[in-house]
């Protein structure tokens, strides 16, 4: 695997940028390529991708929580005025539900988890990088791309969807309390309006997105890592253009994404 | 055993190698000295194919490295030891799982297999006691000899050490240095030993060269190179500073 060389500079000029651009999207797209040639070929490290789910489910468990409690809960407090003023109480509960399923969930729950995962893995391969250990790997005759890289993007892949699942549920429950606070609302009322409200249309193309995020998530990571140089001052700059570039990634990829959903199911449109 | 002809690397403008040719004969301890940045290390990473020089070969055992198909390159350095310069262990893995990594990954040993070979070979470099600790509980002397463990413990044929004394104190580099000589003893190695610490060449080396700006400027003996009237290695070995 032959990526372009990208030295960092303190204050670069607009070509030095642009090359720096450009050599950053090669990079990725030879990097991601590099990834689907080893996904395929055994031996497959199932102990190593099991292992890594554990670790980063359990690490981003704690702030998925409060965050999706957070944002069902504001997410029904803020809709309640504007609903009342049209008399439309009733729509909170599918109010909630769709904003959360469709759009909220997938894409908080994703720019959260790069901002723990991304950073996290950039760091953590960076860091073996400029120690040597990934050398240390590959002249003890094991394959470091396919036991760092594949594993961890594999993982983050399979693991973001169900904390989307989890993040979707708690703010579920974050709007029925924020309901029941301004209103009183049955829990199930409020359980039978939200089923009602959601369609196959708006559930899958939800939740389809989050494995690319994850894909993302794990991919900036690992390349963003994996190319570091520059000592413990590239372990740092590593980390940050991780979080920067999969968080950006994840927004445009979401804008796409919406776009092709509306045109396979016009009826969310 | 292993014939390095008209090596040359470079990156970018700066030329690291240029036109090596060295024959390091079976069994040897072969040092190999040179400033900072002289193109030592490079070297090394060109030998165990982390880096491809630009020109040249590099024949090991009547086989050009640089010809090997990766599956190849793998079987050859299932048979070689590495210690990096910083030991390079694997931070989030204890000593034990650094040790049974190479084992477990090119190599079928039961539980109790890989246990007595990780005890035994802690046992050679004399920390037995640490083989439940992390790495970062070790200090800088612990850290070498676990990394020179974890190289041998898959009984390589070809050893190669990169500074291995390197910011460690007199004592302990003496000691590093006298446990690669026993351990070559003991093993039956080849050695090539990078390094600009005369102490550890004068214990390990039965031959060495001197690297400057990329070729080769001597090669012989310890005492030849110790006693040459040469400027440069004058200045190199002596406390005094003497003008080229």
């Amino acid at each position: 695997m032959n990526l372009p060389q990208i030295k960092y500079i303190q204050n670069p000029t607009t070509a030095e940028r642009l090359y720096a651009f450009f050599a950053n999207i090669s990079g990725l797209t030879i990097f991601n390529m590099e990834f689907l040639k080893q996904t395929f070929s055994t031996p497959i490290e199932i102990a190593q991708i099991k292992k890594h789910m554990i670790e980063l489910g359990v690490k981003t468990f704690p702030i998925v929580s409060i965050m999706g409690f957070i944002l069902g809960f504001v997410l029904a407090l803020q809709s309640y005025p504007v609903l009342e003023r049209f008399g439309a109480t009733d729509f909170l509960p599918p109010t909630v539900a769709l904003s959360v399923i469709r759009e909220l969930g997938p894409v908080l729950t994703a720019i959260i988890f790069a901002g723990r995962v991304s950073s996290g893995i950039g760091a953590e391969l960076s860091s073996m990088r400029v120690t040597e250990q990934i050398d240390a790997m590959e002249v003890s005759a094991v394959n470091p791309f396919k036991y760092l890289v594949v594993t961890r993007v594999i993982a983050t892949t399979m693991i973001l969807p169900i904390l989307t699942i989890y993040v979707i549920t708690i703010a579920l429950v974050g709007g029925f309390i924020a309901i029941t606070i301004t209103d009183s609302m049955s829990l199930i009322y409020y359980k039978n309006s939200v089923i009602a409200a959601i369609t196959f249309g708006d559930f899958v193309p939800g939740m389809a997105k989050t494995f690319l995020f994850g894909y993302i998530v794990g991919i900036v990571g690992c390349y963003k890592g994996f190319t570091a140089d520059g000592g413990t001052e590239g372990v740092g700059r590593a980390s940050t253009t991780a979080v920067v570039m999969s968080s950006l990634l994840i927004l445009i990829s979401d804008m796409v994404l919406v776009k092709i959903s509306v045109w396979l199911w016009p009826s969310i449109g | 055993m292993i014939e390095i002809q008209n090596l040359s690397k470079s990156f970018g403008d700066l030329h690291v190698l240029n036109d090596v040719s060295i024959d390091v004969n079976a069994g040897e301890n072969f040092v190999v000295f040179g400033k900072s940045g002289s193109g030592k290390s490079v070297l090394l990473k060109c030998i165990v194919g982390l880096l491809k020089p630009d020109a040249g070969k590099i024949i090991v055992n009547d086989k050009n490295v640089m010809e090997f198909s990766s599956k190849e390159l793998n079987e050859f350095r299932k048979n070689l030891g590495f210690l990096f310069q910083g030991a390079a262990l694997y931070d989030s893995m204890s000593v034990r799982e650094n040790l049974e990594f190479p084992l477990k990954r090119n190599f079928s040993f039961t539980k109790n297999e890989l246990d007595t070979k990780v005890l035994e070979t802690l046992e050679l470099v004399g920390l037995v006691e640490a083989v439940d600790k992390a790495p970062s509980e070790l200090s800088g002397g612990m850290r070498k000899r676990i990394g020179l463990a974890r190289s041998i413990i898959t009984d390589p044929a070809l050893m190669l050490y990169d500074e291995p004394t390197t910011g460690l104190d007199p004592i302990t580099s003496k000691e590093i240095s006298v446990l690669i000589l026993n351990l070559q003893k003991k093993l039956k190695m080849t050695s090539i030993v990078v390094t600009h610490d005369l102490l550890c060449a004068e214990i390990i080396a039965d031959r060495a060269i001197m690297i400057n700006e990329g070729s080769i400027v001597f090669d012989g003996t310890i005492d030849k190179i110790t006693d040459s009237k040469d400027k440069f290695l004058k200045n190199f070995f002596s406390n005094e500073i003497f003008n080229e």
